[in-house]
């Protein structure tokens, strides 16, 4: 295999509060190839924390620092701002979560498409229009010149999702950044979003990060997984290996689950002083 | 047969000009645990608020222990139905504390043994007595969400509405509301209403379930047929394969 997509050494993630600086991640390190990793944790776990630090997305007041933190042979520490937006939707790009949020509400899906791809390379408009229809019809939305021409509002949370996955995956990017891409959406859209995704991605040979705190979720989508807590990474595995995971942590995630064939009494419940204590060792 | 806790007759229910319910007829038997499922849009969150009055515009029956329902507002109502809200970081009032919001419906009903109520009642749903005084934004969210049941169950009632009651929180968090919801249940015999998209949840707190899409009951099934697979219907077997289930013939 040729040398990693992302590398990242000692990624640490810094908040100032009223009690002192707050460590948020907590000098995690990873690499990545041309695959598909998910991230898992609870909230606070810092695991979005982690997807913006790799597009420098943190603001002010919050800090990132690293050993080594590279994209392709690119050193992304040492990037001015500009360098870095030459980077960011070209090279690297992210999903967010809820297209509610994420969409410009006074412009239509298409022209929103269009700039994420006229940003960073100029093209006759003729073209410019076909790629974006192309685009909509490979995240799979029917008439996708009818939806060109909607605002986000007139479309659903499942096709917004869609619409945000055209815009990112347009400029044809070497590394998808998904931050919990599936969460605002029902079960059965979910799987419909995952599959374009997925095939995508692996279409492309693109590299994945998924980020989710649904552990079933990663486990179908992913090649590799990290679980994280409370800014560390606690446990590293194949997703097919997760049922085989050790940490105690990882383990109580995974029983604190209902099945489908759900006959216990009681679900066991986090025991969080049982590696609390351990930190450090 | 034992006492029917809910009774849903032809129930339509519609927003203005948009009929969002049509003619959704079942029965919840007293002490039973029933879950709507469904994807979003489909109507199941609107038959709980048609049921403890938050949706006026219905037509057919709806009764709760026997007692017809109203169009209007009904105090005594309140006192055997409650709900419970999906999203504990919108359903408690910012700026009272959780005593306040918990001697609320207490006062509004006469109810008299105030402060002993409230502590009981912190007691029941596994929080510490300090958390009494404190605002919701003091409170994580799984401890909001145990508030917001407490606020439900202060009154005594019989039957709770649960809507989406966990889907806002962390799984080891959903996992300590689920097992209070169950372990409520057991105590208090209430009997649960409770919409939901998570079929897992289903198994772990139902028996029995009605798959919606559209406004209408596709199915309505044992718990037993969603745990082994066995769901009839093709809307319901894909939404079943959709939360990751292996099909059984049906």
């Amino acid at each position: 295999m040729s040398a990693p997509l992302l590398e990242i050494d000692g990624l640490t993630v810094t908040f100032p509060t009223a009690r002192g600086p707050v460590d948020v991640v907590k000098g995690i390190s990873f690499t990545l190839g041309r695959e598909r990793l998910g991230i898992v944790g609870e909230s606070g776990s810092g695991k979005s924390m982690t997807g913006r630090a790799i597009l420098r997305l943190i603001r002010k007041p919050g800090k990132v620092a690293a050993r080594r933190m590279t994209f392709d042979g690119i050193d992304l520490l040492s990037r001015s701002e500009r360098q870095m937006r030459d980077l960011r939707g070209a090279r690297i790009s992210m999903v967010m979560q809820d297209p509610k949020f994420s969409l410009n509400p006074v412009m239509t899906v298409g022209e929103q498409i269009a700039e994420a791809l006229v940003t960073h390379k100029k093209l006759p408009r003729r073209e410019l229009k076909e790629r974006v229809l192309a685009m909509l019809e490979a995240v799979r939305i029917n008439e996708p010149s009818r939806v060109a021409d909607l605002y986000p509002h007139e479309v659903s949370g499942g096709m917004g999702q869609r619409i945000m996955i055209a815009m990112m995956l347009i400029p044809e990017p070497d590394l998808l950044i998904a931050d919990e891409p599936t969460s605002a959406l029902d079960v059965s859209v979910q799987a419909q979003v995952l599959d374009i995704i997925d095939d995508l991605v692996t279409g492309k040979g693109m590299g994945l990060i998924l980020i989710s705190h649904d552990l079933n979720l990663v486990s179908r989508y992913c090649d590799r997984i990290l679980v994280m807590n409370s800014g560390e990474i606690v446990e590293q595995c194949k997703a097919s290996d997760l049922h085989k995971a050790k940490h105690p942590y990882t383990r109580g995630l995974i029983a604190a689950m209902p099945r489908m064939d759900e006959d216990r009494d009681e679900l066991p419940v986090l025991d969080r002083s049982t590696w609390t204590t351990g930190a450090g060792t | 047969m034992t006492n029917t806790a809910i009774h849903l007759e032809n129930l339509s229910i519609s927003y203005g000009d948009t009929a969002v319910v049509h003619d959704v007829t079942f029965d919840v038997a007293e002490g039973e645990s029933f879950a709507l499922v469904g994807e979003s849009g489909s109507g199941k969150s609107t038959i709980l608020k048609a049921i403890s009055g938050l949706a006026p515009d219905w037509t057919g029956t709806i009764s709760v222990e026997g007692k017809a329902r109203g169009h209007a507002p009904d105090r005594a109502f309140a006192e055997t139905c409650q709900m419970v809200f999906q999203d504990p970081y919108g359903s408690l009032h910012p700026r009272k504390t959780v005593d306040t919001c918990l001697a609320e419906p207490l006062a509004i009903h006469g109810i008299g043994g105030r402060d002993s109520r409230v502590k009981d009642m912190l007691a029941a749903v596994g929080l510490d007595q300090r958390f009494r005084f404190r605002f919701p934004h003091q409170l994580s969210g799984g401890q909001r969400q145990r508030v917001a049941i407490a606020r439900a169950l202060m009154l005594e009632p019989r039957v709770l509405l649960l809507d989406e009651p966990t889907s806002a929180l962390d799984v080891s968090v959903q996992a300590e509301i689920l097992n209070l919801l169950k372990k409520l249940r057991r105590e208090q015999g209430l009997t649960y209403l409770m919409v939901t998209h998570n079929l897992p949840v289903v198994s772990f707190l139902c028996d029995r379930l009605a798959v919606m899409r559209y406004g209408r009951v596709v199915e309505i099934a044992g718990v037993d047929a969603l745990k082994s697979g066995r769901l009839s219907e093709p809307y319901s077997r894909e939404l079943y394969a959709a939360s990751g289930g292996t099909l059984q013939s049906a």
